[in-house]
């Protein structure tokens, strides 16, 4: 070992699993707990912010966008737990969230409350999904990819034919509005619905990091490196890797459940392929492999979706010709070109960025770190490999 | 009978349309493991940049000449578009399937979100010559032309396909690295310049489909790429990677089930029908009719 100098403050931290270090674990948590603080506290500020968002922060419009913000957050972690910790590239995560919106509102529909029409949804969108996941894990990499989607798509399709009548095909089906508790009904007061859509992120913040901290979370991370070698092991990379998908179904599904009161109504297009896509994009924007990563993916997406289009109104882009300023004002165009330059060059992701920024500041200070960035424990590993070569 | 003869143009049409789409799919996922996922929104585009000259270029007054035109300057487009995006994009990431698949992800949302920017995402009708939708009467169905023109160029493609890669050279090199790569590098054969020609053949062919979809569907909207995008997957995935063969029976096989279910049966489930043939073949034959499997 390289001996530390005794006036060594800040140690180089080793973020593999289960050897946290102690002053880590706290910092993080005071962070995380200002996080929750400030954000639990925006709709008591009564500050305009411009070009993000509609009016003032307490208006109602901008606590819809970002209630909105915070769902994707959620159920984005909910999607890194499955291709970000466990490398199954899924492209029907879609499903089963919007199996939790359109269950969540039948059982509504069927006469029970909210809240108890949304844990019998949470439960039996989670059996279905785990039941697809149980048929989709027995082919891997691409292929997997391949039923995911399909499953994904042969559920939208179903949800536009609607052969039963009862989903609404095409305009979807609007919420059972006088089964919502008075709280979260009003459209004008829409700061509980806000916090709804907190509690939901945390909540799925704090069962993934559990989650991925676990034995079995290790195992996870372990298959994503090299499932062979797990097998090898001795361990049956089949049942983690189904546990891990049931486990993302379950968070994104109660996603569906408080997305049904944002949106207030069950949409098919949650079910499109489309979101399915967006979901990777967030993972991947945010920073695979790291849960506050797929929080920040989700929210941003989630946020830009929703205002990139007021862009062309707004006035900041009159010098432009019209094709132009629309098409600058498009989301998938700046998302797809954010994407890709991501993947390009940081492909850790806006978390990525941050790591990488936070080690420079603690290199420049003078001479304590010079001989320490060498034993500087290599990131987190974050490159998937689920998509082996052929041969 | 007649609907039987009507319904078998149109799936034969709607074939013609899976096999352009699909085929280059096929050779790109074969040869490079790159699952393009932006393919169905290069035969998007392929099918604006053919609506462009049929709108704009009017200096050709017959529309069957400006018809002509628009399909050479979509492939030729599509053509460009491919090596662009091959060598800026996919050539720097050999070997990194996942960079690979997640690149073509985001370019096709970039290339959705232009087409909805540029043109709005309201749909465009496309200008047809009379004689496009005009029947031809084949044994009392009345067939538009339009459909026997789209099979018959999809049928000429496929001809043209089979015989370059059983007889040319470069058909040999690219048969043997879908089948063996690192082998044909070994043999000193300069494989990354097959995966461009690959590519490039692959979105000039999307193009070409795009521009004759633009026809097929009366018209063109940005969602009409993507929304073929899972058929073609389907196709590709039945027909068994790198298929030429395949991709042309798997086509036919997913244009077909889906009409007829569509047309007896119930609208949409024609698709879902489709699907459960995916999950079928998947689990009973993974390496699809004709192919490889995907995942060893």
């Amino acid at each position: 070992m390289i001996p530390l100098s005794s006036t060594q403050t800040r140690l180089p931290v080793d973020r593999s699993p289960g050897k946290l270090h102690p002053r880590r674990i706290s910092v993080g948590a005071r962070v995380g707990l200002t996080v929750i603080l400030v954000l639990a506290a925006l709709p008591m500020l009564d500050v305009p912010i411009p070009i993000l968002l509609p009016g003032q922060l307490s208006s109602s419009g901008s606590l819809l966008i970002l209630s909105i913000g915070l769902v994707f957050a959620g159920v984005a972690i909910s999607f890194d737990v499955v291709f970000g910790y466990t490398g199954l590239l899924s492209a029907g995560h879609a499903l089963v969230f919007a199996l939790g919106i359109y269950a969540t509102n039948l059982l509504m529909h069927a006469g029970l409350g909210y809240f108890s029409a949304a844990a019998l949804a949470i439960a039996l969108s989670g059996l279905v999904n785990t039941a697809l996941g149980a048929i989709a894990l027995r082919v891997k990499a691409v292929a997997f990819t391949m039923v995911t989607l399909a499953f994904g798509e042969a559920f939208y399709i179903l949800l536009l034919v609607d052969p039963a009548g009862i989903f609404g095909g095409e305009e979807g089906l609007p919420v059972a509005f006088e089964q919502i508790p008075d709280l979260l009904a009003s459209a004008r007061d829409v700061r509980w619905l806000y916090w709804l859509s907190l509690a939901f992120a945390v909540v799925a913040y704090l069962l993934a990091w559990m989650a991925t901290r676990s034995r079995c979370g290790q195992v996870w991370q372990a298959i994503r490196e090299n499932e062979d070698r797990v097998e090898s092991l001795g361990l049956f990379s089949y049942s983690y890797k189904l546990v891990a998908y049931a486990f993302g179904g379950v968070i994104a599904a109660a996603g569906g459940a408080v997305y049904l009161l944002v949106a207030r109504g069950a949409n098919p297009s949650s079910a499109s392929v489309h979101f399915s896509l967006a979901l990777i994009v967030m993972v991947v924007l945010g920073g695979r492999g790291r849960i506050w990563g797929a929080a920040i993916g989700g929210l941003i997406y989630g946020i830009l979706t929703l205002r990139l289009p007021e862009l062309s109104t707004s006035g900041v882009l009159d010098g432009l010709p019209e094709w132009a300023s629309r098409t600058v004002s498009e989301p998938l165009v700046v998302l797809g070109f954010l994407f890709i330059l991501i993947v390009l060059f940081f492909p850790d992701g806006i978390v990525g960025l941050v790591d990488r920024a936070n080690s420079r500041l603690r290199t420049m200070r003078p001479r304590s770190m010079n001989e320490n960035t060498l034993i500087l424990p290599p990131d987190e590993p974050i490159g998937v490999d689920e998509i082996r070569t052929k041969h | 009978m007649t609907t039987l003869i009507v319904l078998t143009a149109t799936s034969l049409g709607l074939a013609g349309l899976y096999f352009l789409l699909s085929s280059g799919l096929s050779l790109i996922f074969g040869l490079m493991d790159v699952l393009n996922v932006a393919h169905a929104a290069i035969f998007g585009l392929g099918g604006y940049a053919a609506w462009v000259v049929m709108d704009r270029f009017d200096l050709i007054d017959s529309l069957a000449a400006r018809f002509a035109v628009a399909t050479v300057v979509a492939v030729i487009f599509g053509c460009v578009l491919g090596y662009f995006v091959e060598r800026t994009l996919i050539a720097r990431n050999y070997g990194d399937h996942l960079t690979q698949i997640l690149i073509t992800l985001g370019l096709a949302f970039v290339m959705e979100g232009l087409i909805g920017g540029i043109f709005s995402y309201s749909p465009q009708s496309i200008a047809q010559p009379a004689w496009f939708t005009d029947v031809t009467v084949i044994l009392g169905g009345r067939i538009p032309n339009s459909r026997i023109l789209i099979f018959g160029i999809s049928a000429l493609v496929l001809v043209s396909l089979l015989f370059f890669m059983k007889k040319s050279k470069y058909g040999l090199i690219i048969r043997a690295g879908v089948e063996n790569r690192r082998m044909v590098q070994a043999l000193g054969i300069d494989v990354a310049r097959s995966f461009t020609f690959v590519f490039v053949l692959g979105a000039a062919l999307a193009c070409l489909g795009g521009a004759l979809g633009a026809v097929y569907f009366t018209g063109i909207t940005p969602a009409l790429g993507p929304n073929l995008l899972i058929f073609a997957f389907i196709v590709v995935i039945i027909g068994g990677l790198g298929s030429i063969g395949g991709t042309a029976i798997a086509a036919a096989l997913v244009a077909f089930t889906q009409q007829i279910v569509n047309f007896y049966v119930s609208t949409g489930l024609g698709d879902i029908a489709v699907v459960g043939l995916l999950a079928a073949v998947l689990l009973l034959r993974p390496q699809g009719l004709l192919g490889r499997v995907a995942s060893a």
